[in-house]
This record gives C-alpha cells, structure tokens and sequence, in this order.
C-alpha cells in the first residue's frame, strides 16, 4: 500500500505492507534508526514515538494505522546536526544513560512529559517513564535527567538579576 | 602509582562523550548497519525439551516469496568444527543447528535466508519437520541420579565437571569447632537480558578472502573462535569494533548465530543478517544465567568466628556447555568473601539438562555465591542472637591485614571494609532503621533489615580455567591502547574491543589527558577492526577500567618521555632536567628555554635533523599490558591466584512486606561502595545502581520459568519481568576509596557493582522479617505469591 | 516477530466495518491495538483482514445517557482518564483507568478493546460487571445489548457474536452518597493484577449501606459479582466483622488460576482481604474520610 505519513512534520510517501509496524517502517524505510526494537510486543518501550504528541510504542502499530497522525522520532526533538535540546543536554549532564538503546525513548518521554507539565515531582517523573525498561541505568540518573531539564526549561527567558 | 592524590581530570565529574551520539539516536547498532543485498535470516525451533530430528522437509518453504535457502545442522556440521567449549567434553559438541537431535525446547534447527525478515519468518512456519519426541530431564538434582535421562548419551552422564577442592584443613577445623550451620540456597535461572538481543551481519568478500563481521558482541576470542569454527584463517576475519552494543552485562557470545551467519554468507555470495527476535533470545540464544544449588556447612564458635566452611555448588547449565561451567571457578577467587575463613571445601559440579544452553552472566557466578555465604553469615547471627553488622565485622579482613592470602590461593589487595560500613551507618544511625522498621512491624506489615558485604573480585585474571581444565594453560591475560600524535598535532588513542555502555572512550580520554595534562575532550579515540587491533581480553571480569586503564597509562607515559626526551636533545640538556608541563618541556633550571607541543611535532615529524639518534621519528606509540599479579598457573593442591583487585560493597537495605500480599517493598536502600580511584564518578555511580536493579531483578522478579513438558513458559517480558522505574527505589551510595597498590591509579573494577551484592542483602532483609514466623526463603527469585502463601502458611501453623 | 500477512482496511462507518466482518470470518477489528499487535507479531493472532475503525467518530464519546454514562467502543483509555463526566459520575471507573497497563498503551488503548478483548484481568471488565454495564454491539445482520454479566464468559471470550462489533458501553451512573473502592495487587505496579477487588457503595444518611456492588477479577476467567455478600450486607452498617463474614463466604469456593505469576492458593486468600479493603475503602469514600492504605 503506499501511504503518506507526516513524520518530524515532513509529509513522506512510502510503499508498505499492511504488517509493516511502524517502527520497521521508520526504520527500514526512512532510515530513522533512533527508534529501536527491544521486544516487538509492547512491553520494553524501546519503540517509543511521539504520536499527536503522546509518547507510544512504535511497534504496537502498523504503518499504515499513522496516516493523518503526527510522528515524532527522536531525530525530529534534535534541534540540528550536532546540537542537543536541554533536554538531551541534561542526558549528558547527568549521564542518565549507558549503552545509548532505550535513551531516544526515554528522551521523547521526557519532552511529553515536560510538554504536559513543567514541574514533575520525582514520583511524576518515576511514573512518566515507567512504561520504558533499562537495563544499564537503574533509572536513578535518567530521573535526575529529567528533572535537571525541567528546571532549566523553566528557567528559560526568565531575566538574571545582574547587579 | 598508588595513591588517589589531587586529578585534573581523574575522579572529576566530567561528561561522558559517548553519550552525545546516544541523546540524538545516532548510535549505530548492529540493526542500524544497512549493507547493500543483505539478506535476513530467521530460525526454526524445535518445539520439544528433547526430541531426535527424523526428517527435514524444506520443499514448501522454499518456494516461498522472496526465500533463498535453508539451511539445517547436517549442513552446517559438515562444514564447520563444534564451537569452542572450555572444558574438555568431545562428547558434548556444541553447533549453531541441532545435528540429529535437538536437547531443548527452542533449539535451533534451521535457518531460512530471505530478503526480508518477514518473509524468511513466513517460510519458517513452512518448514516440516518430523520429531520423535524423547524423554527429558530439566533438574539438576534429577539430572545427576543414576538412571537419569542422559542429555548427551555418548558423553555417558550428565555430569560436565564435579572438581572437590580442599584448602586447608577443613576436617581439622571442623572438628575443633563447638557448632555448625547447614543451609540449602537456591539462584533461580535468570539473566541479565539486555534490550538489545544479539545479533550479527556477516559479509563475505571472495576477492579479499575477508569475511566482515559486525555484531553485538561482548566476548574474549571472538575472531579466534569464528575462524575455527569456519575453517578461515583468523586474518579473513575483520571484527568491527565500533558497533554499539545495546547491553550486554556478560551474556552477548553470540558465537553460535555469528558462525551461522559467516557460513551462510560464504556460501550464498552475499551479507547475512541475523537479529534474534525476543522469542528466539530467550528461548534459543543462549543467554540464560546461571541456575545454582548452594549446600553450604560452616562450622563456628561462640563468638561467631566462621572457621571453615563445605560448599557444594550444583550448576544446571542447560543442554550444551558454553562458557558456563566456568562460571563455577571463578567465585574460587574470593571464596570466602571478605572473611578471614581459615579452610574451605568446594565441590563445583556442572550437569547438563534439557533447558536453554546458560552463558557468561555479569560476575560469572560470584553473585550467586555471594548470596549463599551471606545467607550463612546472617543464618549464624541468627543462632548466637547476634546482630547481622557484628558478625560480619567480626570475620573481616582488617584493613592493616592487607595483602590477605585467602585459603584458594588468591592474594586481596586491599581494603577497608570497616570503614565503608562505618560511612554507611554514619549517614542514618543503625538504631532509626531498625526503629524505623520496628514501627512497619507496629503497623501490621512485615519488615526486615538485611545487610551484605561482598567483594568484587576485578582485573580479569581468569586463571579458573586452568584450575578447571588442565590442558589450559594460559596465564595471559591483556589489554592494549595506541596513541599516535599527528603531523598536526593532534592526538588519537586506540581501544580494541566493543562496549555496552561503560564509557570506555572516555576512560581512555580521561586517563591519557590526565598522564598528557591535555583536555581529555580534544583527544579522539577510534576502535580499529580486529585486524588493525592489538590484543584485547575484552569487558569481561570487570577490567577494563584496571587494563585499558593501565594500557592508556602506560602508553600515554612512553608518548610523554618520548616528548621529554626530543626535548632535552633539541635544548641540549640532560633528560632529568627536562620537565613536561601541559604538553610542553622547559628547562628546570632556566624555564624560558623550552619547546612547545607545536615544536616537538614539528622535530618529530619533519625534522629528523634534531632528532635524538636511533629514535624512530613521528610521535606513536604502543602498550600491550599484562594483567598485574598475573602469570602464575595452578599448583598441584588446587591453589591459585586470580584476579588482581577487589572492590568491595556494603548493603544495607529495610524491607517491607504486606504480610497478606506477600509483596515486598524496599524501603531504604543504602550502599557502601569502595572501587578504589573513580576514573568517572558519574560512570562508576550509573553501573552501581544498574547492577542493584540488576539484583532487585534476580531476588525478586526474573525467572526462566520451565512447566512440566519442559516448555519455557517465561519467553517474553509479560512473564519475564524486567524491574521499571517503579521497582527500583532511590539508593544513597556512600562511598570510600582505598586505592589498589597493583594499578596504575589504584582504580579497582566496576563493572559489577551492585549485582553481586543486592540480591543477598534483599533475600537477608526478607528473611528478617519472615524471621518471627518462624519461616525462611532460601530460593531466588521471591516472588510475591510464593511470600504471601509461605506466610499464610506459617499463620495457620500458630 | 513480524505479524503474518494480511489485508488492511480503514471502515469509515460501523456499516461499512460490520459489513466487511461479515464479509471474512477471520476478519478482525482493530482500534489500540494495544493487544492485539502484539498477539500478531506473536503470530497467536492471523486475521486475513484487518478492519480498523480508528476513525469511526460515531464509535468515540462520552456522554450522559439518561441515568448512565454512555461510552463509545474506540473512546481512548487516556481520553476518559481525564473526562470530567467520568471523574464525577464514574468514580469507580475513574479510579480504575490509571491502572491499565502504561500511560503509552492508555493513549491508544481503548475501553471498547479492553472490553471485547476480556483478558480475566482487564480493569474495564472488573468495573462493567461490578456496575452492571450494558454493551451494545453491532453487526450486519444483527444489533443488540449484552449486559455485562452475561457479556464475560472465558479468559478472552465474549459473548459477543461472530462477526459482531462492539459499539459501546452503558454504565449506569448512582446517586447519592458514593462511595468507591479498587484494589489490585501484581508483580509490577503496572503488570497485569493477580488479584483485583472493586467495590461501590451507597450509604444512607444513618449510614447504612443502601445499596452495593461488589466484584472481583483475575481471579478466575473473567470477572465474578459476589452477590452473596451484596445481599448479606445490603441494609447493615458494613462492620468489619459483617463485611468480612461476607466476603469470606461469597469467596468461599471460588474458582482460581493457577499459574507462572500465582497460586490458585494466593489467588483465593487475597481475593477475600482485597476485597474487604475495596469495601472498607468504599464505605470510607462515601463518608468523605480517607482511604485505606495500600
């Protein structure tokens, strides 16, 4: 079938079988790798897209299901080549990552989760990703990744006091 | 160099530079690698925990869409030798594809080749095959009876390894021992299951006799034991080192899919691509950890002091011997934990059983052993009414009694133990936890504090294989780094292995910009294929932070004598006065004569005039670096030493259990950490916490649960269940640090960090709390249906 | 773990997709999808054709419906999580939705899905029998009601007929001084419960428990009414010791699963304690004091 999906707000036309999910449809066929596949059943959230800008698991829908939605992929919340968001900046601040597979899920799980509200408690943001399994971490510096970027989100714009 | 002393860039909180690609999705994995005409491969499996293979039909599936080949494990036998084992067991041969019979529910039996995943899982469900289903044995116990089911009939039994060993006079000393304690201790089968499953592209080019392999793989030997399997010299095998691999924690081998991949592809002329799907990891790739039975005797006097101790460890290993029954032999390293144990009688028996083949698992066994030893210690307060904290200080190695000579033959380096428990409980006073859980009692719930003090034994020294197997002798064991400035100035450092996560490229910035007192961030670190590799024994034993530390080190250090010594040539000075400052050499005695790292290159490079004579020009350089305290083999009487450095980790943690749900809960969680110097704080603190939820996993959630018909019941993560963000409470880690005095920077390993320790202090805590019901849980994992009808149970009783 | 081919189809209409069911037997809908892709890539599910009715408006509301609150099939999980009307009139349901699974499956994941797909220990399920729920569904030949005591009849089997469509469901909303009670336990916060308890309460101004609803699910094969224990404690102040009699007798002989997460054993005895707290936490929630502690 070939479908028109909207995807980091760019309208792609692809060719696709029914079954292809759409994270194989990513993938393979538009080369965004930074969604992964983990478990292909829903469960590890490795698969994670924004979709309508609600993080989902890629893999629990086939590509033609997308049409007429928005898709976000990690490589869309990436401002440009070689730049970070605050978000992904305080990744790297806090280290809340190691071998790298579930970080571009956890990423767009925190840019939903600071889009909805900016001042996560801890528990919020224990809540917010755990639909998203990691192996390395024990989560603890993603969680302050999260809310190291909410603090600096809210400080944005705000004016410094120089004196 | 011992001692932590003042870093510019050691022990600093600095980024981690691998994450940058990680935050924006650009890492590359191995399911990112797009050759061109790559093909797919999907596997059949046998359905039966033990069945003879009567007969293949491929006829139906190969006339399926877009289907290249099939292929099965006569084939592949005949072409190929049986993957290496490290025990010497002929008659239990190990291939990729089952030849003949198939020992394991999951088994691979062929694979189909097509141009899509899809489609190669389409002909798959077309491949008829005819089993005649044979008995089967899935317990170790049961395994090893006379009369059991044979799992390899030609082997003879079902026994891979029962090795007795006897350090010291363990007779004597229990018999002059006032009491014993017996235990029973059980590991569950579980693993530590990355996100990632293994998976391997293999592509071979005829015209360069080059068989290209990418992969994500975490193993020693890995082009070594491609070549021999495929029949290849090791030099038609180019390893990519530079693949990120999404975790791996000891269990990606994968040697058996990257065999059939490099055959497939020799033989069909084009790249093969095999990414195992979850159902085919868990159930056929090989990743189960271990599955262990503990019968542990001590014998101790009145005041607690632990004399001797019998171990018996009886290991399931499934159905083929990987590198599991290994894993076995390395605990003998640290055997008697941080106690002054005078004797110790281990017996290590590995059976083989109709389950899924088990593999190196983060530790190789000492978690496992840990959680005995700490149930015995905690089994003997117990008896003398003593508090868990007190008994363990009591048997501990002090911290002036280091180096210790354990009875197994292994020298600890150093430690101090009372002081990381001291920082522990000086953070939040023993009494408030145990007020603390005292009110949870008040409050109906059940609650418990469980304590552990484990070692983590690093380096890599895996001198058990020569214990284990005689006709090892390999007492080599390395790691190696390049460093080549170039004709600009720049420099760039070599590593030679993959990682999953531990931030090795920064570990080398980091050491090399600390030796060269430059910003370690301007420093580009490459990992060259294997073919452009110096030795590497690859993450494994916790090392690489001790070995590819030391290699950096040392490397780095030849490049900076090297610098001073063109230096001192060109100012025309004796070397001693030559002093290295931030990448510059001045005069000690006149400092404005010097030359700067722009003139050095400049000499090194295209001055061969000023060069000092017989020194080879440009600016590279190499190490090849020996495992410290390492080179020694077995004695007759079973004695050797292992690995080089021991961390050591203290637990302490209150639980709470509904005492009608039976689910617990961790209420605190404190750790004490001592791995030596921190290379990277924020490096070393992420690989603590992902091993206690490693271990929180392990004690209380994962299990490869098998049903009677020998069916893997727990094949995806709705069974397997995997800790979220919600079971894994916060953890304040105190840490201390007592340098090692074998390493370069007196850094210890990590890499295991958490794991070994977590799962004994949770089964402790539980079993504090179970305690005055007069009930005990000795069998991992402790799920919450097995606690709430124990204590149900233990209710009526009363 | 790639799902066996088939054929897709987007229904504009429920027409339009009870047509197509009645077209294919082994045509299937697909709204979340949040079971049944997964079934698929499993390979557990084959459905020829794919029908989806994501874009049937007339499948997705919430709205007051004389004495109830009537629900559309494709309404998402997330969507009525935060719905006003169900937080007021619904309040059992309220406090169950944040229990399925993920926020990610919740926000595909629908009530209608959730419902026809009748896992034994799906929240939804619980809640529509506990409050008498009536499902309507559609088909080509055919259109109808089922209530939800008839509706659940196996683990994943439905009353529902071949070919038929579930259109939505009724809860009847009640007045007056409401209380309500959920409880679940399982491995994982958000796993699928081993044991789950709802209880809903309407007290008099003396206290009494005027009328009230109690059920329990994961035990069994779907969700089970303990309408012993409504009768016995209909009328009565739900003492503790009343409430416990109840239930223990209502619960006596239940059927349990056993299984890799837990015992038949387990299963029974927590049944009777999750239950007693969703009543005492019902009861509790009428008077305006505070829940019991979990």
């Amino acid at each position: 079938m070939r479908i028109e999906l909207d995807i980091n707000g760019e309208l792609r036309a692809v060719e696709v079988e029914p079954r292809t999910t759409l994270l194989d449809c990513l993938r393979d066929q538009m080369q965004l790798t930074g969604a992964h596949a983990g478990c292909e059943h829903g469960v590890c959230g490795a698969c994670t897209v924004l979709f309508d800008g609600a993080a989902v698991r890629s893999c629990l829908m086939f590509a033609v299901q997308a049409q007429g939605s928005a898709v976000r992929t990690i490589e869309g919340v990436t401002p440009g080549p070689g730049e970070m968001s605050m978000i992904q900046d305080a990744f790297c601040e806090t280290h809340g990552m190691q071998c790298g597979y579930c970080t571009p899920a956890m990423v767009l799980v925190a840019h939903a989760l600071l889009a909805d509200n900016p001042e996560p408690t801890r528990e919020e943001i224990i809540d917010a990703i755990s639909g998203n399994i990691c192996r390395c971490t024990g989560y603890a510096q993603i969680v302050e990744a999260i809310a190291l970027a909410a603090e600096r989100m809210r400080g944005v714009n705000r004016p410094v006091n120089l004196k | 160099m011992s001692s932590p002393g003042h870093f510019r860039f050691v022990a600093t909180e600095r980024r981690v530079r691998e994450d940058r690609r990680f935050v924006a999705g650009k890492g590359r994995f191995v399911a990112d690698i797009a050759l061109p005409n790559t093909k797919h491969v999907a596997l059949v499996t046998c359905p039966h925990a033990n069945a003879r293979i009567v007969g293949i039909d491929k006829s139906r599936a190969l006339k399926m869409p877009g289907v290249h080949y099939i292929l099965d494990g006569h084939e592949l036998a005949a072409a190929t030798l049986p993957l290496m084992t490290g025990l010497d067991t002929p008659n239990v041969p190990r291939r990729p594809l089952a030849v003949d019979i198939a020992r394991y529910s999951g088994e691979w039996v062929a694979a189909v080749v097509a141009d899509t995943r899809a489609l190669a899982e389409d002909a798959a469900e077309e491949v008829e095959i005819e089993y005649e289903a044979l008995p089967f044995v899935l317990d170790a116990e049961k395994a090893i009876e006379p009369g059991a089911v044979l799992v390899h009939e030609a082997h003879g039994s079902n026994v891979l390894l029962d090795k007795t060993f006897v350090w010291g006079d363990v007779d004597k000393d229990f018999a002059v021992s006032p009491r014993k304690l017996s235990l029973r201790v059980k590991w569950g089968r579980s693993s530590t299951v990355p996100i990632e499953t293994f998976g391997v592209v293999a592509s071979w080019d005829p015209w360069r006799d080059m068989l290209d392999i990418y992969a994500s793989i975490q193993m020693p030997r890995y082009s070594d034991q491609i070549g021999i399997a495929l029949k290849l010299p090791v030099t038609s095998v180019r390893v990519h080192h530079d693949v990120d691999v999404g975790g791996s924690y000891g269990v990606k081998r994968g040697i058996k899919h990257t065999v059939l991949a490099g055959y497939l592809s020799r033989r069909l002329g084009f790249p093969v691509r095999l990414i195992e799907d979850r159902l085919e990891n868990m159930r056929g790739g090989d990743a189960h950890g271990p599955e262990r039975l503990f019968d542990v005797e001590v014998a101790y006097d009145n005041a607690g002091i632990v004399r001797s101790m019998k171990m018996r460890a009886l290991e399931n290993v499934g159905a083929y011997a990987g590198r599991s029954p290994f894993q076995l032999g390395k605990p003998i390293g640290a055997i008697v934990g941080p106690y002054k144990i005078n004797s110790v009688q281990y017996r290590a028996i590995a059976v083989v059983t109709n389950k899924t083949t088990q593999d190196a698992v983060r530790g190789f066994g000492q978690a496992p052993t840990n959680l005995a030893l700490e149930r015995v210690m905690d089994e003997v307060a117990n008896v003398l009414g003593l508090d868990p904290i007190e008994i363990r200080r009591r048997n501990m190695i002090k911290h002036d009694e280091f180096p210790y000579l354990i009875p197994s033959g292994t020298t600890y380096d150093s430690g101090n133990y009372e002081t990381v428990i001291e920082k522990v409980l000086a953070a939040g006073s023993y009494a408030e936890l145990k007020a603390e859980r005292d009110a949870l009692r008040g409050a109906g719930k059940l609650a418990g504090i469980g304590v552990s003090a484990c070692l983590e034994p690093s380096g890599g020294n895996a001198t058990f294989e020569a214990l284990l197997n005689p006709a090892i002798t390999t007492s080599t064991f390395m790691d190696s780094c390049r460093i080549s400035v170039d004709g600009m100035g720049s420099i760039t450092a070599t590593m030679h292995t993959t990682s999953s996560g531990q931030g090795h490229e920064t570990l080398v910035g980091t050491v090399i910009g600390e030796v060269l007192q430059v910003d370690p961030d301007i420093i580009r670190i490459t990992r060259p294929d294997s073919l452009n590799s110096l030795p590497s024994g690859t993450p494994v034993g916790s090392r690489m932070a001790i070995m590819l530390g030391g290699a950096a080190f040392h490397a780095a250090n030849k490049l900076k004598a090297k610098l001073i010594a063109i230096a001192a040539h060109d100012l025309g000075i004796p070397p001693e006065r030559a002093v290295y400052e931030q990448g510059n050499v001045h005069d000690r005695d006149a400092p404005t004569f010097k030359r700067s790292w722009a003139d050095l290159v400049q000499i090194a490079f295209r001055n061969y005039h000023r060069m000092p004579d017989g020194m080879e020009p440009g600016l590279s350089v190499a190490h090849v670096y020996q495992v410290p305290t390492g080179g020694t083999l077995p004695t007759a009487d079973g004695r050797v030493h292992m690995y080089p450095c021991f961390s050591f980790e203290f637990h302490l943690i209150l639980m709470s259990i509904d005492p009608v749900l039976g689910r617990p809960e961790i209420v605190r969680y404190r750790l004490g950490h001592d791995c030596g110097t921190q290379i990277n704080p924020k490096i070393v603190r992420g690989m603590t916490i992902g091993g206690i939820a490693h271990g929180i996993g392990a004690a209380l959630y994962e299990e490869f649960a098998y049903n009677d018909e020998g069916q893997l019941i727990a094949q995806t993560f709705m069974d397997y269940l995997l800790p979220s963000s919600h079971e894994v409470p916060a953890v304040d880690i105190f840490d201390h640090e007592t340098p090692s005095p074998h390493t370069v920077l007196g850094q210890k390993g990590t890499g295991e960090s958490g794991y070994l320790g977590a799962p004994a202090a949770i089964a402790n805590a539980i079993n504090d709390a179970l305690r005055p019901l007069g009930i005990s849980a000795n069998t991992l994992p402790i799920k919450v249906s097995t606690l709430g009808d124990m204590i149900a149970a233990a209710k009526e009783k009363k | 773990m790639k799902a066996a081919p088939f054929e897709y189809s987007r229904a504009a209409s429920i027409e339009e997709a009870c047509a197509l069911l009645a077209g294919d037997e082994s045509a299937r809908v697909i709204a979340g999808g949040q079971t049944l892709v997964a079934m698929m890539a499993m390979r557990l599910a084959r459905p020829s054709l794919l029908i989806d009715i994501n874009r049937i408006a007339a499948l997705s509301y919430i709205r007051a419906d004389g004495d109830a609150i009537a629900i559309g099939a494709t309404t998402r999980q997330c969507v009525a999580e935060r719905d006003p009307l169900i937080a007021t009139k619904l309040p059992l349901l309220a406090r169950a939705i944040p229990r399925i699974g993920h926020a990610a499956t919740r926000a595909r994941g629908t009530i209608g899905g959730s419902l026809a797909n009748a896992d034994p220990a799906a929240e939804c399920a619980l809640v529509a029998v506990t409050l008498d729920a009536v499902l309507s569904f559609q088909s080509h030949s055919e259109s109808g009601e089922i209530a939800a005591r008839d509706f659940f009849n196996g683990p994943m089997i439905t009353a529902l007929p071949a070919g038929a469509l579930l259109t939505g469901v009724r809860f009847p909303v009640w007045s007056g001084k409401v209380g309500t009670g959920f409880h679940e336990v399982n491995a994982r916060r958000s796993d699928f419960a081993f044991v789950s308890a709802a209880a809903q309460v309407e007290l008099g101004g003396d206290g009494v428990a005027r009328r009230i609803a109690i059920a329990v699910g994961a035990v069994g094969d779907f969700p089970v009414r303990l309408t012993s224990a409504e009768q016995a404690l209909t009328g009565t102040a739900l003492e503790s010791a009343k409430v416990e009699a109840a239930v223990r007798e209502a619960l006596a002989n239940i059927d349990a699963l056993d299984d890799l997460h837990a015992s038949a054993q387990y299963r029974r005895r927590v049944a009777v304690d999750l239950t007693i707290r969703a009543i005492t936490d019902a009861r509790a929630d009428a008077l305006g004091e505070k829940p019991h502690a979990h």
